[in-house]
């Protein structure tokens, strides 16, 4: 076994780190929890400008999962906005892996320069987890297809250019065969973006689509052949492009605020025994949080498809984000309960924000019931329960 | 980066999965108890070569590296192996670095052992493999020294039937003094976190398996449990703890066996830890929790034969406490952790 990066992956990495330093200022992360978008223009163009975006898309260009990996990696560490290019980064790996000349050459070459979003609608008011029951229609008339419904959760969709939407073509066939994926341009007359609003500071979107009318080569993979698109971008969102990391800058954020933060008991907080236990455990959660996320891509770098693992990795680390969420926010008292920009306010309020952003990870990109499904299923063998 | 075992390790751990299955397997540690050692499957054990081989072989070892011992250590874990590997391997490598390995140590006809907790009032207390080892390596004060001698033949009797006992090192041979003994104990008692970290993964392996498979052919209301929502959920969560256990201690054999590219770092704001020492107490503390979750749980998906002596989970479940706990309490553990990524504190640990 060999723990080391390549000297090529160790180069990438320190690219990355030195474009953190001079591209991810004070302002862009203000700016990022103030608006409530978690995507920034200019700094995902400057990722382009820099050479560094071809390497995250899964399965483009020369990079590999591990700099896939190391990519995402990075920009969750230092609490970059990176929510909208992983999404945007995902849909173009999946144009990469089943879309025509026509997507490359109108969407895929667009996404590369940083300045295009896409955002993904799969979700619906009444179709979540069991989301190949989705209702939203997509009638073919012709050359082109007439798309009504409703779609929930569309984060990004203020900023994105396309959607990738999941659609009914078929209700007559069982609810998986009957399902057909979509790149629709947002600027398609009959779309309405709603803002929702979160008790984090992320924002995200209802989208109404009536009587959308788009073309026939907007269609993503074969008609009634949407499931196996969704599981190439499910194994893409479910593999390293970020999201298993997330306390190691809660980590950071505590560290700094313990050196300083006096404690009940006289001294700095640092000092208190079970902070310093709790630190440690947090620690070692990182580290495995971090191994298991690089098996994934390791994996895949080796020519295998990680699924499960990233399961595996995202079931684990978010569970433990949780779980150090609220021991820090415990142990800070009431001062960890104050948010950004308030006088006082623990860790800079990163506390309180990690606290409200917290719940949602084990929510988005696959509830951790619905991966505790597949780990039963497909990995244990056990029989299906539904 | 390769996170595949090499063909010789892959080679070791089918060899000893093998050996431990047949000849010193849960039955065996079952007939083992209370003193937890196996004599003649140890015995077996010699003839493989087993016991000296973490040492060089210009020493009359089998060259085999940190790594290649967490792979035996897994496989001894997985089988609960009543053989006291872990602590002679690290025994016999802490004396060859000495420069004091006895031949009967390297060739396992003698037992060694690391007593881990300093001598207090010339005695170690609870030394692993302390009923049965003819050797026993442990600090005394500011000096690391040999005791050896007749093995009492008795165990503690205590929690997981580990063949623990209190040693005395007064009045025995010094192998280093001062700085020089702590950093040599240090290293010894870093390998046996790391080792038994391996075994602690090999438990909740092992207990795992026996979960899903009792969950697989235990029926109530008309169907296996197995298909039961919240019997699948209990289990789910366990191959990723199982499989982060495995590679934190792979990364802190990788660590210990000092490789290129391995630069000793704890960098905590970047998650980037490459330091053996703090490597291996994440390792035993993770793995120890890795291993009591999944007995546990597998231990409650059995129902109340979970509780029967006659199923061999039981095993598993206590094993899985004594050899993490062996050491003492992980929230001081995980204190000293902290003060290996922190600034030391004066009022940690």
């Amino acid at each position: 076994m060999d723990f080391s990066l390549s000297p090529r992956a160790a180069e990438f990495r320190s690219e990355v780190r030195a474009f953190l330093d001079a591209n991810l200022t004070e302002e862009v992360v203000a700016t990022m929890h103030r608006t409530g978008t978690f995507n920034d223009k200019d700094f995902n163009a400057a990722l382009a400008e820099a050479g560094l975006l071809a390497g995250a898309v899964p399965g483009y260009g020369d990079r590999d999962p591990i700099e896939l990996y190391i990519l995402f990696n990075e920009l969750e560490k230092a609490g970059a906005p990176y929510d909208g290019l992983a999404v945007t980064m995902l849909v173009a790996g999946v144009i990469n892996a089943v879309g025509t000349d026509f997507h490359r050459k109108q969407v895929l070459d667009r996404l590369l320069t940083g300045r295009f979003n896409c955002c993904l609608g799969y979700s619906e008011p009444d179709h979540g987890s069991d989301v190949a029951a989705i209702a939203t229609r997509a009638v073919r008339d012709g050359d082109q297809w007439v798309i009504d419904g409703q779609k929930m959760w569309t984060t990004m969709a203020h900023e994105s250019d396309w959607a990738i939407l999941l659609t009914r073509t078929d209700p007559d066939v069982p609810k998986h065969k009957g399902l057909t994926m979509f790149l629709v341009p947002m600027d398609s007359p009959g779309i309405e973006v709603q803002p929702v609003p979160t008790m984090a500071t992320e924002r995200t979107n209802a989208t109404f689509y009536d009587g959308v009318r788009i073309g026939d080569e907007w269609r993503l993979g074969d008609v009634n052949g949407g499931w196996s698109v969704m599981g190439v971008a499910l194994a893409f969102e479910r593999g390293v492009m970020g999201g298993t990391n997330p306390a190691v800058p809660l980590l950071r954020h505590v560290r700094n605020w313990a050196a300083d933060a006096p404690s009940p008991d006289g001294g700095q907080m640092i000092d208190d025994p079970l902070l310093r236990e709790r630190i440690a455990r947090t620690a070692i959660a990182n580290q495995v949080g971090q191994l298991l996320t690089l098996r994934a891509a390791w994996i895949a770098a080796t020519g295998g498809l990680p699924g499960l693992e990233g399961s595996m990795a995202k079931l684990y680390a978010t569970d433990r984000y949780q779980q150090a969420v609220g021991w820090f926010q415990q142990m800070a008292g009431a001062e960890g309960l104050l948010g950004f920009d308030t006088a006082g306010a623990a860790a800079d309020g990163w506390i309180d924000y990690d606290a409200r952003h917290s719940p949602v990870t084990t929510i988005y990109g696959g509830t951790t019931e619905i991966n505790r499904n597949n780990v039963a299923e497909r990995h244990l063998g056990l029989p299906r329960a539904r | 980066m390769d996170l595949a075992l090499t063909a010789d390790q892959e080679t070791i751990r089918g060899v000893f999965a093998d050996f431990f299955t047949a000849e010193a397997g849960p039955d065996r540690a079952r007939a083992a108890e209370p003193l937890g050692v196996d004599g003649p499957a140890w015995n077996r054990l010699l003839e493989t070569g087993a016991p000296g081989m973490g040492l060089p072989e210009s020493a009359g070892g089998g060259g085999a590296s940190l790594t290649d011992l967490a792979v035996v250590a897994e496989e001894l874990g997985a089988a609960i192996a009543p053989v006291p590997f872990i602590e002679h391997a690290v025994a016999a490598r802490l004396l060859f670095a000495t420069g004091a390995c006895p031949d009967a140590v390297v060739g396992g006809t003698e037992i060694a052992t690391l007593a881990l907790r300093p001598a207090q009032g010339g005695i170690s207390r609870l030394v692993p493999a302390g009923a049965v080892a003819q050797h026993v390596a442990g600090l005394d004060g500011d000096r690391l020294v040999l005791a050896s001698g007749d093995a009492p033949g008795v165990a503690l009797d205590n929690h997981g039937c580990l063949p623990l006992a209190d040693r005395p090192l007064g009045d025995a041979m010094i192998l280093l003094e001062g700085t020089e003994a702590h950093a040599a104990h240090a290293r010894a008692l870093d390998e046996w976190r790391t080792l038994t970290a391996g075994a602690l993964v090999g438990i909740g392996r092992t207990a795992l398996d026996l979960g899903v498979d009792y969950a697989k052919e235990r029926q109530q209301f008309g169907k296996p449990i197995g298909s039961f929502q919240a019997v699948q959920h209990l289990l789910a969560d366990l191959p990723g703890l199982i499989e982060g256990a495995r590679l934190l201690a792979a990364k802190a054999a990788w660590a210990g066996d000092g490789g290129p590219g391995i630069n000793g770092i704890n960098d905590l704001d970047n998650n980037d830890v490459t330091d053996f020492a703090t490597l291996a107490g994440m390792a035993l503390v993770f793995a120890g929790e890795a291993a009591a979750t999944a007995t546990d749980r597998s231990l409650h998906v059995h129902g109340g034969y979970g509780f029967a002596e006659e199923y061999d989970i039981q095993l598993f479940y206590r094993r899985a406490r004594a050899w993490a706990l062996t050491l003492g309490d992980p929230s001081r553990e995980c204190r000293r952790i902290a003060d290996l990524l922190l600034e030391p504190s004066e009022h940690a640990a």
